[in-house]
């Protein structure tokens, strides 16, 4: 049994899909979902327009219910909590939501300290604390800019720091490098290296992109260094792998077509899991 | 005949594509039933909201201000002109019968039990609730209000309370200041038309108005500022469809909450005359 696999027999997983169910009026997206992510890993949810990537993380966070089926976060069974009850335990996810989703009448500063200010967070930690999560995402300087005048990097990497405000276990993205050119995407990328290996969040992350789950899966943040470095070139690789999983779901029809680590996906033979490799 | 690609072969899945009308309108009637059972949910949960913590101060005073003072211009224009025809219209028949000395009377009873809260809501409507839906429609398309969600703030109190809370301090005062330039506008026409001396036209349009009037005058716009206010907020959190769904939501709230307005209207007088006979 690898280190990883005892951990998980250890551990509750962080997030748990269970046999879940979502449609609408036009029909079932999802028939049947299970799957789990355990503690500090990142789960890439791959599939195409329409295959239910941005429902899955809705559910998760609770802002979607779904129509059957059991999904647990953090030990808490939320498929049927009460809405009071979600507001609050909405405290522990950091939702990234994919053009950014910022209250364009509010400043850089006043979007990072929503949930702050929500919390009634004295004046002063909250100043110092959006100035932190600004540095770590490289945007202090746009502390007074009002959206409308971020470029669409700028405005995900502000998403990202409004998401981690208050340091929640588990984040969230969906599809966070839709529509940016690839030196942002990797801008982008890197944050989301930094804010595993710094933090230790577990992360359920929807895209479009396979290199985003593979840059994911075979590159780490060396707190030493500050540098985001490749697994194999750093001597301490290993246990940065162990330590930040990263495995891949692949979403078709309805259901999971593919499931699985990095590797195996990379080597794959299935002609509909080599499109996504092209 | 060879087919076709675009020729359509299959005539069993044809077949299963027909929809009977009566399925058609049972589907209608479960969306209606189900609007409806939203719409007092949402508005139940948001007056619920009003009286519980926490409250948002600011936003309340940010919609007062936009409800309240920003309507101020056209409820006093319009205001003016209104009271201004009505003279001139009921001014004209009391002519016939020598009577004109009448025309504050009338103006004043018109004004405060009717025309005053139903223009004022239907003047109001037709600019907070179609800009209260196009602004939570917005938010709504572009996922601001499913971030709030995600950040643990409850949209009905954070959005809807505050707009519901200051479109009912608000519509009364506007209703007031209505009534009082309308009667300005039609003491102007008596003037000026009529001939008639300004202090009996005041001192008559005072004397005609009772307890029962005020009561009447000021009960109305309290449903009309609910009406206007929770159609709005109903209507764009539910847009559906992007920017195109933000027109139509901004169209259908000023629509539903119009009729609505006129439709509460009626029976709010007939409730109002029945109770002035029975305790006034």
């Amino acid at each position: 049994m690898s280190a990883f696999t005892k951990e998980a027999a250890d551990f509750p997983p962080a997030i748990a899909f269970e046999d879940v169910w979502v449609g609408f009026d036009e029909g079932e997206i999802l028939r049947g979902v299970t799957f789990q992510v355990q503690a500090r890993e990142t789960l890439v949810l791959l599939g195409e327009t329409g295959t239910g990537k941005t429902l899955t993380l809705k559910m998760a966070a609770g802002l979607l219910a779904p129509n059957s089926g059991s999904i647990v976060v953090l030990g808490n069974e939320i498929s049927e909590m009460p809405e009071s009850e979600l507001l609050a335990f909405r405290q522990k996810i950091g939702f990234v939501f994919q053009e950014g989703a910022l209250f364009d009448s509010l400043p850089v500063s006043e979007n990072v300290a929503y949930r702050l200010r929500e919390d009634g967070v004295p004046e002063q930690e909250i100043e110092l604390r959006v100035r932190e999560v600004l540095r770590f995402v490289e945007l202090e300087h746009t502390l007074e800019q009002l959206p409308s005048e971020l470029s669409g990097g700028m405005k995900r990497r502000v998403s990202i720091a409004r998401a981690l405000i208050n340091r929640p276990p588990i984040v969230l993205y969906d599809s966070p490098t839709a529509g940016l050119d690839p030196l942002t995407s990797q801008t982008i990328i890197r944050l989301i290296l930094r804010l595993r290996d710094v933090y230790g969040v577990t992360a359920l992350l929807a895209t479009q992109r396979l290199q985003d789950g593979f840059a994911l899966a075979n590159f780490h943040f060396d707190p030493e260094t500050k540098q985001v470095v490749p697994n194999a070139q750093n001597g301490s690789a290993a246990a940065a792998a162990s330590a930040a999983r990263t495995r891949f779901l692949v979403y078709r029809d309805g259901g999971i077509y593919f499931q699985g680590e990095p590797a195996e996906l990379a080597n794959t033979a299935d002609p509909y899991l080599k499109r996504f490799l092209v | 005949m060879a087919d076709t690609p675009l020729q359509v072969t299959d005539r069993s899945a044809k077949q299963e594509e027909t929809v009977s009308v009566r399925e058609v309108l049972g589907d209608a009637a479960k969306r209606a039933v189900a609007a409806v059972q939203d719409y007092a949910l949402l508005s139940g949960q948001a007056f619920a909201n009003i009286f519980t913590s926490p409250h948002y101060f600011q936003d309340t005073l940010e919609q007062m201000d936009f409800i309240g003072a920003g309507s101020l211009p056209i409820i006093m224009l319009s205001g003016f002109f209104i009271g201004g025809v009505m003279v001139l219209q009921t001014g004209s028949q009391f002519v016939r019968f020598g009577q004109t000395s009448l025309t504050g009377d009338v103006v004043a009873i018109a004004l405060v039990r009717e025309l005053g809260p139903a223009f004022t809501g239907l003047l109001v409507t037709g600019r907070c609730a179609t800009g209260i839906a196009s602004e939570l429609g917005s938010m709504q398309v572009t996922e601001q209000v499913d971030a709030m969600r995600a950040m643990g703030t409850d949209p009905s109190r954070k959005l809807v309370a505050p707009r519901l809370l200051a479109a009912l301090l608000m519509l009364p005062l506007l209703t007031a200041i209505m009534d009082f330039i309308g009667l300005l506008g039609g003491c102007a026409a008596s003037v000026f038309t009529l001939r008639l001396d300004a202090i009996s036209f005041w001192r008559r349009a005072i004397d005609a108005l009772d307890f029962a009037d005020l009561m009447q005058g000021f009960t109305k716009p309290l449903v009309f500022g609910f009406i206007l206010a929770t159609i709005g907020c109903y209507k764009g959190l539910t847009v559906r469809g992007g920017t195109q769904g933000v027109g139509r939501a901004t169209t259908s709230a000023a629509v539903v909450s119009s009729v609505l307005i006129i439709v509460a209207d009626t029976f709010m007088t007939k409730l109002a005359l029945y109770l002035s006979d029975k305790i006034f």
